[in-house]
Order: structure tokens, then sequence, then C-alpha cells
């Protein structure tokens, strides 16, 4: 019997997630042994046209990582996703958005013009910008489009389930991989990940007191959190509360408050607004100014709460610009 | 009276046991204010999760209004507190994507100030008036795909 093919594409990421799938080390050869990689752009030469010969569905399982802002990532994912039969969102920007979905606080041209004019460093006197179709040399290319606005994958394609975290760790990348190899398969849309909370994981929750009280807060930048007692209850934000568990609470082992890359627990429909209710609640504020001033210590509330959900918030993106 | 003025639809939160009884006494009073705010009685001014704020935005509301009990006042003690945090902190969140602080309001209103009921919505009716239209969703919708081609300057 042939052997399954796989897929693994990238769209706007980092490369962690690639970095995840290299993580799986020796069980990297289990995987390679039981299917047939056809598309790793990272690790393998295929092109576009490649994929395009093959037949639809042919594909068992593409894992997309990345989110989507460039036309070159729409016409990919549109790709993949009629050749494959299944199509998995792997990390946190393509379920959730991710890091590059931070982008969608501020606009294109924004982006473009601290890119092109305004960073210290750049030296453009000719005002030159990226054009989809510049001419050089006599010859015209053709350069992919960024959108305005940065799109969680199942925004552009249907998805069928969910690897969430920045990167996801590779035993459950392994499980996800062995669960579709034997066809045992939760409900299509699933987020393959525990549905607890991750304070309800966590090492440090037995010290998390039975009612949080937050007087200032404290940010990792300026300040060393103590490692054996709950972040929230020393006044960092920590975005355990609503964020899904299973990443093994890698950044609580390394001092580090949660950052939320899991996404929200099943029911909380919009991350940000969740854990914004859970840390204001929390405040010492005994009136309006004593509430203001409470507020004004949350440096970047939009960009800590939503940092790896902009995208997949109820907002979605800034009316700034407009 | 003019008819082109532009009417803005407000979504209001009030608590059941002081705000949602005080609107009650307005209406009671005969007091006169806009018709502009629809009334969603909660149970507690702390029971207004700020998810229930975006998503009033996110559907087209141009503001939001959340009515409780005063300080001290709270049936259950502590709730009105509750969303005295939130409230600045929404209202920052707010401002980053792209919505005024101004469209949301945080006001308290006993059973007895249906007079004060009436003036809330009154101002706050005005407040938004001057602010014009929101909009979110079309608006954001319609720069989605603005893309380098039409914002790049002309070579």
């Amino acid at each position: 019997m042939a052997k399954p093919k796989v897929a693994f594409y990238w769209c706007a990421s980092c490369g962690g997630c690639e970095e995840a799938v290299v993580d799986l080390a020796e069980d990297i050869l289990k995987v390679v042994e039981a299917v047939d990689i056809v598309l790793w752009p990272v690790a393998l030469d295929f092109k576009l046209k490649d994929v395009e010969a093959m037949a639809d569905g042919e594909i068992a399982v593409s894992f997309i990582n990345g989110a989507v802002r460039l036309s070159e990532q729409e016409e990919w994912v549109k790709l993949l996703r009629r050749k494959s039969g299944l199509v998995v969102a792997f990390g946190s920007c393509s379920h959730l958005g991710g890091i590059p979905g931070l982008a969608n606080l501020t606009t294109i041209e924004e982006i473009m013009a601290n890119k092109y004019d305004r960073a210290p460093t750049i030296d453009n006197p000719d005002g030159t910008r990226p054009l989809p179709r510049p001419v050089v040399d006599g010859y015209e290319l053709e350069l992919p489009v960024a959108w305005n606005t940065v799109k969680r994958l199942d925004e552009v394609i249907d998805v069928d389930y969910y690897l969430p975290g920045c990167a996801p760790p590779p035993e459950s990348i392994m499980t996800a991989v062995q669960a579709i190899l034997a066809g045992e398969l939760p409900p299509k849309g699933a987020v393959l990940s525990p549905e607890k909370t991750l304070c309800e994981s966590c090492p440090l929750n037995e010290s998390k007191p039975d009612e949080l009280v937050i007087t200032e807060f404290k940010r990792v930048a300026t300040s060393q959190p103590k490692p054996d007692e709950c972040y929230l209850a020393q006044g960092f934000i920590c975005l355990g509360p609503a964020t899904r568990s299973g990443c093994g609470e890698r950044c609580i082992h390394g001092n580090m408050p949660c950052r939320g890359c899991f996404g929200p627990p099943p029911g909380a429909r919009d991350q940000g607004t969740k854990l914004l209710s859970a840390i204001a609640s929390a405040g010492a504020a005994e009136n309006k100014d004593e509430a203001d001033l409470f507020a004004k210590g949350f440096v970047d509330p939009a960009g800590t709460l939503y940092r790896f959900s902009v995208p997949s918030s109820i907002l979605k993106r800034t009316l700034k610009g407009k | 009276m003019a008819t082109d003025q532009f009417e803005p639809r407000i979504m209001g939160f009030l608590c059941r046991w002081c705000s949602y009884t005080g609107a009650d006494l307005a209406g009671t009073s005969r007091i006169q204010y806009p018709p502009n705010m629809t009334p969603i009685r909660v149970m507690c001014s702390g029971r207004v999760d700020p998810t229930f704020v975006v998503q009033a935005f996110a559907e087209g509301a141009d503001g939001v209004m959340i009515a409780g009990c005063h300080p001290g006042d709270c049936h259950y003690d502590v709730g009105n507190y509750r969303a005295m945090r939130r409230v600045p902190m929404l209202k920052n969140l707010l401002e980053q994507f792209g919505i005024s602080p101004e469209r949301l309001m945080l006001t308290w209103v006993s059973a007895s100030e249906g007079t004060k009921f009436a003036a809330d919505v009154v101002t706050f009716t005005e407040t938004l008036r001057c602010l014009g239209p929101l909009n979110f969703a079309k608006a954001t919708k319609a720069t989605d795909e603005l893309n380098l081609k039409e914002t790049a300057p002309a070579v």
C-alpha cells in the first residue's frame, strides 16, 4: 500500500513551527517511515507546479503554519486545500493569527512607512517601496501583494483541525500525527489540545490565592518574577486564566508568565476580553481615580491580551488609518 | 425637527436592582429622553463581560452604556466595583482598536434616580451624535484588502 502523502507549508510565520517538526528528533524517522512528504519548503525542493500536478485530494494531510497576509499565501493555501484530504492549522499563527496578527493593530501603510522611510537605519531618498509589478532591467516581475489585514488560516480556507502553540510542542505534534495515521480522528474543527485552562495545570497553581488581588502591575522587562509564586499574585500579567493548557507549561518552567499562545479554552469566544475581565476584577481600586490609575499601569492591553489572537478576536483589527 | 440628524444606536446594560428600576421610574414619571438606547437587563453591572461590549461594537452599536448601583449599594456587595475596575482598562483596549473611549459610558443610577438616568441618556446620545457613526465591522472590513499597490506612492 502506498504511504499517505503529507505536506508542510508555511505562510506568515517565523520558522519556529518548522523547527518544532525538526524537534521531533528521532521520532521524525517514524513519521518519514509512515508517510511520504511531498512538500516541505524549509527542507525539500518542491515547487508550486509539483503540487499543481497532483490530483485533487491526493495529499492525505497538509500541515499549514503561519497567518495569511500575502496574495501568494492565499493562492498556496487554496491550492493545498484542493489537493488535501485534511488540513491542519499548525501553530498559533494559522490557528489564531499569532504574532504577525499584531499587525492588525496598525495599518499596512504604517508598517511600510516605518520599514521604508522612518526607521533610523533606512536611507531611502527616492522613497522606493515594493510594488506588485516592478520593472527591472526591462523585465516585469510579479511580487506578492501584502494585505492590510492579517488573517487566520480558517478565514481563507476550510480547516479540519487546529494544532495550537507557538510552536506546537513535539509531543502534541506526534500525538496528532499518530491519531491521523491511525484514523482516530476527533470531530472536525477540534483543537488538538486539552480543554482545561493553563491555570489548572500550572505548577504554581497551589500558590494562587483564593481571592486574587493585584495592587499594581509589574513587567518582566523591569523586574524579575519569583519562580515559586503565582505570577498574577505577584502582579505580573499572566494569561493562564484564559489560555488553553497542553503546552507542557514551558514558559512557567522558564520563569515567564503565560503569553497565551494556545488561545482561549472552549467556551471563551474572545481571549483578550476574558483576560481583561479576570485581571481588572482582581484590581484593588476603590474609586474611579484609582481605577484609572490601575488601568494606566497596564501598558499595551491589546498587544498583551491578544498577543497571539488579534485576528481571532471579535474586533479582528483596528479601525485606525481609515 | 431635523430628520437627517444622526441617530446613534446605544446598547445599554442596566443592572436589575438599581439602574433598570431607575429607567423604569424615568418611564413611569414620563420623563422625556431620546429613544436611542436599547436596554438589556442584567443581574449586575459586574455581570457585564467586556466581551459583551466588544460584541456590541462589532455588531453595529455606536455606543455602549453600562449602568449599575452606586458604589457601596451593590446587591452582590462588589459587582459594581468590578465594573468600575474593568471599564478604564476596556476603554484603553478599545482605543487601540480605533474605538473612541467616549463611546463606552459607565454610570451609577439608583432605583430612585429616574431623572439622572434620563439625563445620562441625553448626554450620551449627544456625545455620540458629535462623534458620528462608528460602523465598526463595515469600516474595518472595507480596509481588509487594501494592498501595497493602493497605498504605495506612485513611482
